[in-house]
């Protein structure tokens, strides 16, 4: 998708958690990312390549911690991984479900110097 | 020596906070927004083409248009009749972000206008993950382009408070399976606002534009 905006939040947010707190270097990134929020690995790490040159971010290590799609039955309370296309609940056949894991799309930490 | 420093940041909150102000802006005015996505071809333009001479002698409409290039479906909104139409070009970017819905209201009187209509660019991913800070988000689908939609682009049906269902007109022509749709639908965003209409004959028009005049009365 719009790997390019992406990256560049990634790296406004993690420049500015640095400057807080008083860091030299920014080694790492971890960012945890749901599956319905569709995102390519190799394009944020390419795009960072790029931004992140010149800055304290340079050469820092992008880590996707990947959150399983999840979604949870309103009528049994059941909670399953859903397969492709098929919604409905594999124990009580329910069409109601809600999705309730695999929105995650943030910068859960960085590793500083 | 390293150190971790927990952030726990949403990756795109600076685009969530220009489009709080962007609502703001919008609300203290007492205009009613609406930003409107589809996949190219399912009829954004036409939609709106054909909802403004519905509200010719009731509503004062702006169109904010959002393309990768070309006026074409800002002059289009304004032959149709649009107070204001202003083209955004995004010189490539796969949809519009609250910064560059900010710089087009800037362009607009906003106390001559009571219905703002945003036509995001023509994609079922990108626009699902930018927050422009109108009040509603609208996805039109269409009928030609298949009953599977719903599962393959769940971010988009999960994302929006109404649901245009266009070209409806197509449907004993064309393979679409309305039952496995609404299913798909129901899924993802039990409960939304839906409406079957054919910007081509015209049919379920009327339900479409009384609500929109019954949106903009309420914002009053």
């Amino acid at each position: 998708m719009h790997e390019l905006a992406v990256t560049q939040s990634i790296l406004d947010i993690s420049l500015r958690h640095a400057k807080e707190a008083g860091a030299k270097q920014i080694t790492g990134i971890n960012l945890v990312i749901g599956e319905f929020a569709s995102i390519v690995d190799d394009s944020v790490q390419f795009y960072w390549d790029l931004l992140a040159d010149d800055t304290i971010a340079q050469g820092a290590q992008l880590h996707f911690e990947r959150i399983r799609g999840e979604m949870t039955c309103t009528h049994c309370k059941r909670s399953f991984h859903p397969k492709d296309t098929d919604f409905a609940c594999p124990n009580c056949e329910s069409q109601f479900v809600q999705i309730t894991k695999g929105d995650e799309f943030r910068v859960d930490s960085i590793d500083v110097e | 020596m390293t150190t971790r420093v927990p952030v726990v940041e949403k990756i795109l909150s600076a685009n969530d906070r220009m489009a709080e102000e962007n609502r703001a802006r919008i609300e203290s005015a007492g205009v009613f927004s609406i930003n409107l996505m589809a996949s190219p071809g399912a009829g954004k333009t036409s939609l709106i083409e054909r909802t403004l001479p519905c509200l010719k002698d009731k509503l004062h409409v702006a169109v904010i248009d959002g393309d990768i290039a070309t006026s074409i479906d800002a002059d289009r909104a304004s032959k149709a009749g649009a107070q204001a139409a202003i083209q955004i070009n995004t010189g490539g970017d796969c949809h519009l972000d609250a910064i560059m819905l900010r710089s087009a209201l800037e362009q607009l009187d906003l106390t001559k206008i009571d219905l703002l209509i945003v036509e995001n660019v023509g994609n079922l991913v990108c626009p699902a993950s930018f927050n422009l800070g109108t009040q509603r988000s609208i996805l039109v689908a269409s009928i030609p382009e298949g009953d599977d939609k719903p599962y393959k682009y769940p971010g988009m049906y999960r994302g929006v408070q109404v649901l245009v269902v266009n070209k409806m007109d197509l449907l004993p022509y064309v393979p679409f399976n309305m039952d496995y749709f609404r299913k798909g639908v129901e899924v993802l965003n039990p409960g939304v606002v839906t409406f079957p209409l054919s910007c081509k004959t015209g049919e379920g028009m009327q339900a479409w534009t009384d609500w929109l005049v019954d949106q903009v009365k309420s914002k009053r």
